[in-house]
């Protein structure tokens, strides 16, 4: 079986900071790593090989990721976890893709590649749009199983899956082939074994450009993309209000009274 | 597309530069230059300067006339005949946007047996209720869904198509978007209609670092979703006329759909939906004790509202991942969060700093959620929360 993950590298997102003086974005010096989410994919889809390998059966893991140069080292370092080989979409034609865009592109690679399952994390945590996988299994016409928690069942034509939604979960079968994107509560992900990281080392990773992927122009980054960001701004600023301290009797009267105040009780 | 750094406007003064992401910029004798090597046309130079020097030309135009698109459409996402809160929200927004574009506001609502639905949603100031319904749409199924939706939009062309940020909504709404060829955009806190009279949709990135506002201005239908409580539920219409009730035919062909359905587990205590809660009481670290939560959920229960809680406690084991706030977890907007032992790392502010109030209890003075809180208590909460919990339920006994 030919499994396919599509992992993102966002910068440690939480350091970048908007300076409110120059209106500007202040990244410098933020470093660089697999979007968390993408991690549980990946591991999911590792799982899955194993217990395909431990059943007899064929099976194999590739990791695709677009973005710039740089990017190749997420891949590496997916390889260290268990990815069997990589490839790098990477093209200046790709830069500024919005998820259309992009979903367009990474499903161009995936169906040169024709993967029996894709797994994706439920959202990118720089971009927080959980767009991309769905989009994915639309560009391709693939069936799709977003938030998923448990893969109960694997079968030759198809997956039952545990989706975990607001009030519950929803147990599904669903057709291959098939995008899944996964939410953190589907596993642990492992640390890279000594034998991934050789593996991570000598990996020869292909980059794809948009004539790889024999991809129009016009649909891919800036010119395919529908959407544009027209203004970049710091959020409003929250400030620390009153603090009390006191003992636990005294607190908790406090607290009953502001909430009383507040008409919550 | 193309860049450019227009000369006669550009003083050097290396506020794109900052602003680069891809440190693609450089400035050399008073003017700034962009590496295109490097470039990815983010747009981040062209946002910070002040002077008006950074030209960003895309060569694009609308593929048809946009005119033809028409009315304001929100999607009546609905649970066994149900409709969610945040359609609601979605009305108030959505009445405004077809006011401001004088034009008609409409609730689709895909599903069986929506006759419930559609009386609830005709209290509300709407033109139009439009009803699809199919024994096979009784639950949902995002592929048979979207069809659905793509289908009614290229026949009926709404301007603007709004759906809630859900788990259902995030997913579903994407595929209907790329069907369109159209643009999405996740998440929105605010959206106005412009004097261009396109849509502004501005949404946090970077786990609320910053804010970014964004136009689709080439397709239609403009869409984007909308999490849980950031608007407020509009009043009811009153004595305004009811919106017409409009039941649509399509074929059956589009029903198809390679997901099944199994069963539904759903989780019955009120304590879980944390998105929808008006009140949300979080537990974290400070909490300690797998058994301690309990403390957590009495105060929840007491005030009617649902339990959050921080990664720390769920990577412990001391809750499930389906309460978990902040940017691994889920982003809420209640009126009023509770957070008991919280330290308040950055990853768990970006999923609750737009609480409307927030209330942090923590022993260490110094915790970077008083940064954040409304109000801060400097205690233990294990025991502030049992106190509170009782003198909760005296005041309420009283009343």
């Amino acid at each position: 079986m030919k499994i396919c993950v599509c992992i993102k590298q966002v910068p440690a997102t939480t350091e970048v900071k908007f300076d409110p003086a120059t209106n500007t974005l202040i990244r410098e010096g933020v470093d660089s790593q697999i979007n968390p989410f993408d991690l549980y994919a990946l591991e999911e889809a590792v799982r899955v090989k194993e217990r395909l390998q431990k059943e007899g059966q064929e099976a194999t893991v590739t990791v695709v990721c677009m973005g710039p140069p740089q990017a190749e080292a997420a891949l590496r370092e997916a390889i260290s976890l268990g990815g069997d080989d990589a490839i790098l979409l990477s093209d200046r034609a790709f830069r500024g893709a919005d998820t259309w865009a992009t979903s367009f592109a990474l499903a161009q690679a995936l169906l040169k590649l024709q993967p029996e399952v894709v797994f994706c994390g439920m959202q990118a945590i720089d971009g927080d749009t959980g767009q991309v996988g769905p989009g994915i299994a639309t560009h391709m016409d693939y069936a799709q199983a977003p938030y998923v928690a448990e893969i109960e069942g694997l079968e030759r034509r198809k997956i039952l899956v545990k989706r975990l939604l607001e009030n519950g979960y929803e147990r599904c079968s669903v057709r291959l082939p098939v995008v899944l994107t996964v939410v953190k509560e589907i596993n642990e992900p492992r640390t890279p074994s000594l034998r991934g990281k050789m593996n991570a080392k000598k990996a020869k990773i292909p980059v794809w450009t948009a004539a790889d992927l024999g991809a129009p122009e016009e649909k891919l980054g800036l010119q395919g993309s529908p959407t544009q960001v027209v203004k970049v701004f710091s959020p409003p600023h929250r400030e620390g209000g009153q603090k009390w301290a006191g003992d636990a009797d005294e607190l908790s009267g406090k607290l009953a009274g502001l909430l009383k105040e507040l008409e919550i009780v | 597309m193309s860049i450019r750094i227009i000369d006669e406007n550009c003083n050097g003064c290396g506020l794109c530069k900052r602003a680069c992401p891809q440190m693609a910029i450089e400035v050399e004798n008073k003017k700034a230059i962009i590496d295109l090597e490097l470039c990815n046309f983010c747009g981040a130079c062209a946002a910070a300067c002040r002077f008006r020097a950074v030209a960003i030309e895309i060569e694009k135009q609308a593929r048809e006339d946009l005119s033809q698109y028409r009315n304001v459409w929100v999607f009546g996402e609905q649970f066994r005949g149900k409709v969610a809160p945040v359609v609601f929200e979605l009305i108030g927004s959505g009445r405004q946007l077809a006011d401001a574009r004088g034009s008609e506001l409409a609730v689709v609502v895909l599903g069986s047996d929506l006759e419930a639905a559609a009386n609830e949603l005709s209290e509300y100031a709407l033109d139009k209720v439009y009803l699809y319904e199919a024994p096979e749409l009784a639950q949902y199924d995002g592929e048979r869904y979207a069809r659905i939706l793509a289908d009614l939009c290229r026949g009926m062309k709404p301007e603007i198509l709004l759906a809630g940020a859900t788990t259902t909504g995030r997913s579903f709404m994407s595929q209907v978007a790329i069907k369109l060829y159209t643009g999405l955009t996740a998440d929105c806190t605010g959206l106005a209609i412009g004097e261009d009279g396109l849509l502004y949709q501005t949404r946090p990135a970077y786990g609320g670092n910053i804010m970014a506002t964004i136009l689709c201005p080439y397709t239609r239908p403009q869409m984007a979703t909308v999490r849980h409580k950031v608007f407020p539920h509009p009043e009811k219409r009153n004595n305004a006329k009811p919106p017409e009730v409009v039941r649509l035919n399509l074929k059956p062909q589009l029903h198809t759909s390679r997901s099944e359905l199994i069963e539904f587990i759903e989780q019955v205590e009120a304590t879980v939906n944390i998105v929808e809660a008006d009140i949300i009481v979080s537990g974290g670290r400070g909490i300690q004790d797998p058994s301690n939560f309990a403390l957590i959920q009495d105060l929840a229960q007491a005030l009617g509202g649902a339990v959050g809680a921080s990664r720390a406690a769920v990577d412990a084991g001391w809750i499930p991942y389906a309460h978990q706030v902040g940017q691994t977890g889920k982003t809420v907007c209640p009126k009023l969060y509770i957070a008991c032992g919280i330290s308040g790392a950055v990853q768990h502010l970006a999923g609750m700093s737009s609480s409307k109030t927030i209330i942090a209890i923590n022993k260490d003075p110094e915790a970077p959620i008083f940064q954040v809180a409304s109000f801060g208590f400097v205690g233990d909460c294990l025991e502030i929360v049992p106190l509170l919990t009782k003198k909760i339920k005296a005041m309420r006994g009283q009343g």
